[in-house]
């Protein structure tokens, strides 16, 4: 069994198969659902968690992102994806 | 102070239930089967409740499979949007039923056991052959590709089986284990001599928890719940009361939780009645503590009134008959002391028998504590 999930760049990250990414019509947000809790996600964390396919690696995840916000320096947007998605990845919100 | 929409909806169907364990979080006085709302009523308090802001329900009781139309309040909830979990013992369920359900458009099955063992498991809930059945039951859930929560109930009967749950909720495929120390409350409070644990056992419980999160960081999450008496902050019961969830009882009474209506001194809105909007923002019994402007000292003063919000209204009322009085289990209530040497005294005796949770024995008692 794995026991600690390291995320790194060749990880394939997809949401749990029992997270539900979801809009919130009445917080105007996108969320996670998961058993007794809720992830109300920012636009930041919905474009992550949002290209988690189980196709995209997390550095193709962080080209996409440079592509689609091309402001930012990539090592920054690297940055920010591996700790949100380590996280998330900790609280089982996604796996490798 | 703005009012943010409601998280969730505790939809209690029914207080039946086939189980009588002597710590239940229904009221004593169970509501009769005569009393239920009926299907219609339930789906729209469920449309209603979504249309208010809700992003999950869950379906509990009692045991809410014996409602026969739990299937069509599913169908319901989903197609209001919401994230439905249903909380059951188990004991009742088949795969016939189960895949009705998954077909509704279930989405999470939280299970409840009583230990891992069968013999504390079946005399607890005081139904023979429960455990084995809940077992199977936790395989029809992930045979039916269902998420699964397994949920544990401790105290000081089986304190020394922390370990064992976890592993036993591993091998069930279980993504979520939830160990629960008893809240004492209602039933639990009435059998608070036979469930206390000392303050050692809880250490020991701690120690199991952060040693099983370690090894099992993102493997299998772990929910663990102390008992508040040793705590020395209360816990932000609800996240404080009217501000993130409803709970809805079998006959329709809104309650800001599922042991409100042990506060005689207030009165609730029913669902059949009154707009669930209409009950959440404006009724009696959500204004009554919701924010902090009710609150006396010391709560009213300390830096801590947003984030416990004062604790358990219902423990306050419980202990020292009046709600609005700092929940004992904050080292800062006068009554503190008092209730936690009554507590400890307990935990160090031998354990009282249980007082099971039956329709017969659902009569106030009078006790001191």
């Amino acid at each position: 069994m794995t026991v600690l999930t390291p995320v790194g760049p060749m990880t394939v990250p997809r949401m749990a198969p029992h997270m539900r990414l979801r809009f919130d019509k009445a917080r105007q947000t996108w969320t996670v659902q998961a058993p007794e809790r809720t992830f109300l996600l920012d636009d930041i964390a919905h474009a992550i968690i949002s290209r988690c396919d189980g196709h995209m690696s997390v550095a193709g995840i962080v080209d996409d992102l440079c592509a689609t916000f091309g402001n930012a320096p990539r090592d920054l947007i690297e940055r920010d994806v591996l700790a949100l998605l380590q996280d998330f990845t900790d609280k089982a919100v996604v796996t490798a | 102070m703005t009012l943010d929409p409601p998280m969730a909806l505790l939809a209690e169907l029914t207080h039946r239930c086939p189980l009588q364990c002597p710590y239940c979080s229904n009221p004593i006085d169970l509501e009769r089967a005569n009393k239920e709302m009926t299907t219609e009523d339930w789906l729209r308090a469920i449309r209603e409740a979504a249309a208010l802001g809700c992003m999950q329900v869950h379906f509990s009781g009692g045991e809410p499979t014996v409602r026969p139309d739990l299937e069509r309040l599913v169908a319901g909830a989903t197609e209001a949007g919401l994230y439905t979990n249903l909380i059951t013992s188990g004991v009742l369920l088949d795969a016939t039923r189960l895949a009705a359900l998954v077909e509704a458009g279930l989405e999470h099955v939280q299970l409840s056991f009583q230990d891992s063992t069968t013999e504390i498991g079946d005399r607890v809930g005081g139904y023979a052959g429960g455990h084995e059945k809940k077992i199977a039951t936790a395989a029809l859930v992930r045979a039916a590709n269902l998420p699964l929560t397994a949920n544990f109930v401790v105290h000081r009967q089986n304190f020394h089986h922390l370990s064992d749950m976890i592993d036993m909720a591993l091998a069930l495929g279980a993504q979520r284990v939830e160990i629960a120390n008893v809240q004492y409350y209602g039933w639990a409070l009435r059998n608070r001599a036979a469930l206390m644990p000392t303050r050692a056992q809880l250490t020991q419980m701690t120690q199991d928890i952060a040693e099983a999160r370690e090894r099992l960081k993102g493997v299998i999450t772990i929910d663990f719940v102390v008992p508040d008496y040793y705590a020395r902050r209360p816990k932000s019961c609800m996240g404080g009361w009217g501000r993130r969830f409803l709970n809805i009882s079998p006959s329709g009474n809104v309650l800001p939780c599922h042991a409100a209506e042990s506060i005689t001194t207030l009165s609730f809105d029913n669902v059949r009645q009154r707009s669930l909007a209409d009950i959440w923002r404006n009724s009696e019994a959500f204004e009554a503590f919701r924010g902090t402007d009710w609150m006396a000292e010391p709560c009213r003063s300390c830096d801590r009134r947003e984030i416990d919000w004062g604790g358990c209204r219902c423990q306050a009322f419980a202990i020292t008959g009046d709600a609005k009085q700092t929940d004992p289990a904050c080292d800062l209530s006068p009554y503190h002391d008092s209730l936690v040497s009554a507590a400890v005294g307990e935990a160090a005796a031998e354990p009282a028998a249980f007082v099971y949770r039956r329709y017969r024995n659902a009569k106030p008692v009078q006790r001191e504590f």
